[in-house]
């Protein structure tokens, strides 16, 4: 499992060892055709601000070599907001005095239909809060029976299931299960996840143990910037939890996301630190030439004109249209958010808007007859 | 120089010998000796099984190396099982080197074969060490399978035409969760280091020593390459400056100025 290495691993000496990197660090990592996280972090380092440029290009090759001029285009679902959790920083924290929904199967057919009129979309995120009781793996397996009709890649964002669990809802239909991390300082991991099943570290942290066990075919990863300073830190403990999955459970495909908070966000909490935008790019190429296949992810967080700008250059994946309050789409238009989406702008807008800068949307690249094969 | 472990046994040396091809047992076993290797690997139908006075076996036998029976000259997996046996029974050990090669002209690995004996013997007790393709899916399947470590081949056996398939070996190396050893088709010893310097974890030779003008003299070069890539890995290779390009009149970045 994740958390021994984990904790092999010193949190302070990496942190003290990514600020020690030199220009000389970072030349090394630029020439080598295959990084390790040594030299990812080096091209994450301060030291790396200056060759934004020769990141960008490397990182454009990498990614035109394994992807082309494409971006996969999905929608996220909420089904609910009823969680148990106090997770500080999110807009469904359980003290949070907001009307709560659980979507019902009518309601959620609904909204599969809507998103269908909002443009071809066949990779659904289905959300959810963590109410096992009233939102739990039943439930979930019966969204992913209703959804199947409507759309060809099904992937879950909810809390972490047993291995079995996640076989399960594979037999319902799911493709794939993002989950993030949000960070993996642990000791400041229990201070923004106090209660509820979510404070339990380890549980989390080797979910994705459990997702390549049942052979969960993607597995989408992530931290949220905003919560730890050192992010840097954090996304090399990222990068060292990546290559542990691809050695352990080499037939998944994985996805990384790392999504800036906004200062306003949710009234409440407010970000521990802020990453520039030159800092978001330097990020995404240092992923990208740290693992040329990896998916990496780009949610309506960010706002539209580094989404388009930043398509080609690394990021392989967008959301476009989101709505991020269970059932906006149809059902309850003007609920509360999870988080506030920047980039607002319809799906056919964000096509457009890609296409312009010689990108190619694609909207379906699975087909649900494969999920039959072998049954 | 950290040390290797396969299966439990720490290593020194990550030099690997074969014992095939030497003009005599004298000339073998000096070159054994010179070359600092733990672990010699020995084809069970070149020894008199019977015999426990086996010339050729005598000069390999020694107390620090771990002697690895191969089952050169089966061609497909139930042989190669009963061959196994009869090494277990022969040389006292269960460390096994899988050879299953059905083609005598190029000595190729049957992948298919291969997998399915590394199955059954690993469930038998062997610590199974498959010689192989150069084939990471493969690899990965022989490591689920219970491979003790992979030998995956760098050219075709006895070419000494080097690292042919190194851009597979890297996939394998990179994602492997045991010993990579790489086998077959190492014809100097710059060849052996250029391995050990992609983070293979050991080499194994034969042809390039036992056919050398000296082999004995042969052998310390490679026990040198061998120990040189290693280091060199572990210290960390210095920039290559063949990705800068100039720059460009049009910059990828300037959005976010």
């Amino acid at each position: 499992m994740f958390s021994e290495e984990l904790e092999q691993i010193s949190w302070e000496q990496t942190s003290e060892a990514i600020l020690a990197k030199t220009e000389y660090d970072v030349m090394r990592a630029l020439g080598k055709e295959y990084c390790d996280v040594d030299d990812f972090m080096a091209l994450i380092s301060p030291a790396a601000a200056p060759f934004l440029e020769p990141m960008a290009r490397l990182s454009k090759k990498y990614t035109e070599e394994r992807f082309g001029k494409t971006i996969s285009l999905f929608i996220p679902l909420y089904l609910t907001n009823s969680c148990t959790n106090s997770c500080v920083y999110c807009g469904f924290h359980v003290s949070n005095p907001m009307k709560r929904t659980i979507l019902t199967f009518e309601e959620m057919e609904n909204e599969y239909k809507a998103i269908k009129k909002l443009g071809p979309f066949e990779n659904l995120l289905l959300v959810t809060g963590e109410n096992p009781a009233k939102a739990g793996v039943d439930y979930i397996a019966k969204a992913l029976d209703i959804a199947k009709p409507y759309f060809s890649n099904l992937k879950i964002e909810v809390m972490p299931l047993k291995a079995e669990e996640y076989k399960a809802l594979t037999e319902h239909g799911l493709n794939g299960v993002i989950c993030f991390q949000e960070t993996y300082h642990k000791a400041n991991y229990n201070i923004y996840h106090p209660r509820g099943m979510k404070a339990d570290f380890e549980w989390r942290v080797n979910g994705f143990d459990r997702m390549g066990q049942a052979g969960v075919h993607s597995i989408g990863m992530g931290v949220l910037i905003g919560l730890e300073k050192e992010w840097r830190t954090d996304l090399t403990m990222l990068a060292y939890h990546l290559r542990y999955l691809q050695k352990h459970y080499w037939r998944t495909k994985y996805s990384v996301n790392f999504p800036r908070m906004c200062p306003s966000e949710n009234g409440g909490f407010q970000p521990n630190v802020v990453m520039t935008d030159k800092e978001l790019a330097q990020l995404t190429f240092a992923m990208r030439i740290f693992d040329h296949d990896v998916d990496i992810s780009f949610s309506t967080r960010e706002p539209a004109y580094i989404r388009d700008n930043m398509a080609g250059l690394g990021v392989t994946t967008m959301s476009a249209g989101s709505k991020t309050d269970p059932g906006g789409y149809y059902s309850y238009p003007q609920q509360l958010e999870q988080f506030h989406v920047t980039d607002e702008r319809a799906a056919a807008d964000v096509e457009a808007a890609l296409r312009k800068m010689g990108v190619e949307p694609v909207w379906k690249d699975w087909d649900a007859s494969f999920d039959l094969i072998g049954k | 120089m950290k040390k290797l472990i396969i299966a439990g046994r720490e290593f020194e040396s990550r030099l690997f010998l074969g014992t095939g091809k030497f003009k005599s047992n004298e000339v073998m076993e000096q070159s054994i000796l010179a070359s600092g290797t733990e672990m010699v690997t020995v084809a069970m139908k070149r020894i008199e099984l019977d015999d426990q006075e086996d010339d050729m076996l005598k000069h390999i036998v020694h107390p620090n190396i771990q002697l690895l029976p191969n089952t050169s000259g089966v061609r497909d997996a139930e042989e190669a099982v009963f061959a196994a046996q009869m090494a277990r029974e022969a040389f006292g050990t269960n460390w096994l080197k899988l050879e299953i090669h059905p083609d005598p002209r190029y000595l190729l690995p049957d992948s298919v074969e291969t997998l399915k004996a590394t199955e059954q013997l690993a469930k038998m007790g062997f610590v199974v060490l498959p010689y192989c393709q150069a084939d990471p899916t493969l690899c990965k399947h022989l490591e689920e399978a219970g491979a003790a470590t992979v030998m995956p081949l760098g050219a075709p056996i006895g070419t000494n035409k080097g690292l042919q398939t190194r851009d597979f070996l890297r996939i394998i190396i990179e994602q492997a969760t045991i010993p990579v050893v790489v086998d077959a088709g190492i014809g100097a010893p710059s060849h052996a280091a250029e391995a050990m310097e992609m983070g293979a974890d050991a080499c194994l030779v034969n042809t390039a020593i036992a056919v050398a003008g000296n082999p004995v003299e042969m052998a310390v070069a490679f026990k040198e390459a061998v120990v040189a890539g290693r280091r060199a890995y572990e210290a960390g290779l210095g920039a290559v400056s063949n990705n800068f390009e100039a720059e460009a009149s049009s910059p990828l970045t300037s959005f976010l100025n």
